[in-house]
């Protein structure tokens, strides 16, 4: 680290003594990035970037918003009414959580097709899982806050399935409430509680990037760089392009909140929380659907619990179910129709979750369901040992076929590292 | 993998939309004024559905979230506003007395509602309690084209359906059967500008009405919209262009 680095005397002075200029110097300037990224490397910032929209623009509804039962959903309407550019805070809120979800997903499935959990990036893939976690868990919060009937009747199923806890589910729920039914309380701390965790997703956030930095991004071949013929510094080559997904990003999010701002909301949520009248159909946000056709699809509550908390916590030990020393789906062709039927599988859980839980759509739900597990616990497993991968080329810089030595370099890669 | 990002939108789209199912009904579909990416409101429809909503429903139904002064928005000027407001009542205080009082109400007020409370609105109609209407056209699936049809769908109940006293056959409402007394005959007001005042028009014009009360923000919002999303696309072109340029020298 030589401070000679920098020409500009001040920065020189304050790196001697707080090398911050040289760490960012390092992360974005030297740090190395495979020159073969596709546009599915986007997502990662743009996740970044969500995260800071959701923190800004929610610290400044929370300045107009009122936590009690009898006063948030006028709140939410003078924010929408009253307040200068309210309804654009709020409409950015709300589809920014949408959008926030689209973006982790596309990041997730990415990850999933390239092989992005596999050694040496298994803690990096496992922070990743705690931050949709974290996600789930704060956008639940955050619907319950406006305080319509979706809001209560949405909160009150969810909560209600931890009574699902065998000997001590019923004290937890009233622990969870801080009374007997979803009420003042419960709004209090879950204000309390969404105003808190985008901060410890920040942390984890954090976590995930210096996990990242260890051994740098993944590329669509799934092979690691062999030098610098292989890679580019991030800036400026990720900087514009990533700037570049930003504005496009930023173009869709702008569309849905200036033209089509209540879209993926339900109508319900326009009519105040009313403890005495239930709604038709209560359905959750449209990122929770695909869980909640899980949890629906066991005929035991306990058991459904476990099931929509175990498709989460699948993912966790993926690292371990999928062996294949192969990373990418391109040198996969097996891997590579599983994944399809995966994704496929997942949108028809979202469906049936949209959907009441009778007839065709409760077997369709379960069809699919025992499908996910399925393809975790088995079909990856299987895969590892039965599949034989195509030939890896060499390196990034040479798309050179090196027959099975290519593959055998491959194998011999992750192993080096561990 | 291009697939995939189709496939998730197509999952977005579907959710809820599905979610939002209204069910066994046919709603009747009108191009309003407000809608599409250049909508805007009618203002002389709007001043006609005020009127209809002040002769004919303001009697059942609340106004919670609209003020006086939000009148405005209609074109209505500052003295037109305070005397629409000067003929309502409500209720201030307490005074130095200690007392509440009723006064005229200004421009700051918002709409008084007819009834003191649920249990009161619930009274007077049977045990079913009309809602308030501020937010009713964003709080139905397809609001605007709900409203129209549910206002004009009271027809005679085929002749199997039973139809229990204090109920009313409606064919837009979910299970046709409405606690709600048909509230539009045709020429139930008399419009200063001599507009149509059959069922159909009335309703239309109580729509572009609601629509407003439930987003008085939507012309400015799609306005802004049309400006943020022409510079982010120019944003984008740019910073392609940028992205190839820096780019052009690296070899695949
Ligand atoms: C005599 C009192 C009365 C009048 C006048 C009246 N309504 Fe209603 N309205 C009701 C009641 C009662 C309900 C509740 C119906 C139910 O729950 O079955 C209702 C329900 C509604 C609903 C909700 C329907 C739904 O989907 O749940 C709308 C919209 C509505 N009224 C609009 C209007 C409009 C617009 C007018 C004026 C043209 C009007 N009402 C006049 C009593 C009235
Ligand atoms: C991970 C980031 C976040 C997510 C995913 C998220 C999600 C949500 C969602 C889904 C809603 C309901 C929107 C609606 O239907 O009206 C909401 C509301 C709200 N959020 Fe957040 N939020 C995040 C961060 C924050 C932060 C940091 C704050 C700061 C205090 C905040 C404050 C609020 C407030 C005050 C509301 C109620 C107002 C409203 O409903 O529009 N949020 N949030």
């Amino acid at each position: 680290m030589s401070a000679s680095k920098f020409s500009n005397p001040v920065v020189r002075w304050i790196d001697h003594r707080l090398p911050i200029f040289s760490f960012l110097e390092h992360e974005a300037n030297e740090y190395p990035t495979p020159k073969n990224l596709n546009y599915f490397w986007n997502f990662g910032s743009l996740a970044g970037i969500s995260l800071v929209i959701m923190i800004v623009t929610g610290i400044t509804l929370a300045m107009s918003y009122t936590a009690h039962v009898d006063y948030a959903f006028e709140s939410v309407e003078r924010i929408m009414r009253d307040v200068n550019h309210g309804w654009l805070l709020r409409y950015i809120h709300m589809n920014g959580a949408s959008f926030f979800f689209i973006v982790v997903f596309i990041h997730i499935f990415r990850g999933l097709y390239y092989g992005s959990y596999k050694a040496p990036r298994e803690l990096l893939w496992m922070l990743g899982v705690v931050i949709l976690l974290l996600m789930m868990a704060t956008a639940f919060m955050g619907y319950v806050l406006p305080w319509g009937q979706m809001s209560f009747w949405g909160a009150t199923v969810i909560t209600n399935l931890f009574s699902a806890i065998p000997f001590v589910g019923e004290s937890i729920v009233t622990w969870l409430w801080g009374g007997f039914s979803v009420d003042n309380p419960t709004l209090n701390r879950f204000f309390a509680l969404h105003y808190l965790m985008p901060f410890l997703i920040v942390g984890v956030v954090i976590l995930h990037l210096v996990a990242l930095h260890r051994f740098g991004s993944n590329n669509p071949l799934g092979i690691d760089t062999r030098g610098p013929q292989d890679t580019l510094p991030f800036h400026p080559y990720y900087t514009i392009k990533d700037f570049f997904g930003l504005s496009v990003f930023l173009t869709f999010l702008a569309a849905a909140v200036f033209f089509f701002p209540n879209f993926l909301g339900h109508p319900d949520n326009y009519i105040p929380a009313d403890p005495l009248q239930t709604p038709a159909h209560i359905v959750p946000e449209w990122y929770f659907l695909p869980f909640y056709a899980i949890l629906r699809a066991v005929p035991d509550k306990l058991g459904g619990v476990l099931a929509m908390f175990g498709a989460i916590a699948i993912l966790f030990v993926l690292p371990w179910l999928d062996r294949s020393p192969v990373r990418s789906a391109r040198f996969r062709p097996l891997f590579k129709i599983f994944f399809w039927i995966l994704v496929i599988d997942c949108i028809v859980l979202g469906y049936v979750g949209a959907k009441p839980a009778e007839g065709m759509y409760l077997l369709v739900g379960r069809v699919a369901t025992v499908w996910y597990f399925v393809h975790f616990l088995a079909i990856l497993p299987l895969l590892s040992v039965i599949e034989t991968p195509r030939p890896l080329p060499q390196s990034i810089s040479t798309p050179v076929f090196g027959g099975g030595g290519g593959l055998a370099g491959a194998v011999a890669a992750p192993k080096e590292k561990l | 993998m291009r697939k995939l990002i189709l496939c998730l939108a197509g999952l977005m789209m579907v959710g809820p939309a599905l979610a939002a199912g209204g069910g066994d009904v046919v709603l009747k579909h009108k191009d309003w004024s407000f809608s599409g990416p250049f909508g805007s409101f009618d203002q002389a429809a709007m001043q006609r559905g005020f009127q209809a909503y002040v002769e004919v429903c303001s009697g059942c139904h609340s106004l919670d979230y609209v003020s006086f002064r939000n009148l405005a928005d209609l074109g209505y000027n500052e003295a037109e506003i305070k005397a629409i407001a000067a003929q309502y009542e409500v209720e201030d205080g307490p005074n130095d007395d200690g007392d509440m009082f009723m006064r005229a109400a200004l421009p700051a007020d918002r709409f008084p509602a007819p009834y003191p409370n649920k249990n009161a609105a619930r009274a007077a109609n049977n045990g079913a309690y009309p809602p308030d209407l501020s937010l009713i056209a964003k709080a139905r699936a397809n609001g605007p084209d709900y409203l129209y049809s549910l206002l004009t769908s009271y027809v005679d109940a085929p002749g199997d359906k039973e139809v229990p006293d204090g109920m009313y056959y409606n064919s837009a409402y979910s299970g046709h059967l409405i606690a709600m007394p048909q509230p539009l005959y045709g020429d139930d007001v008399t419009y200063a500008d001599g507009a149509d005042s059959s069922v159909e028009a009335i309703s239309a014009d109580l729509v572009s009405f609601f629509a407003w009360t439930a987003e008085p923000a939507l012309e400015k919002r799609k306005r802004t919209g049309v400006a943020v999303v022409a510079f982010l696309l120019i944003l984008s072109a740019m910073s392609f262009g940028a992205m190839r340029f820096i780019w052009a020298d690296v070899k695949k």
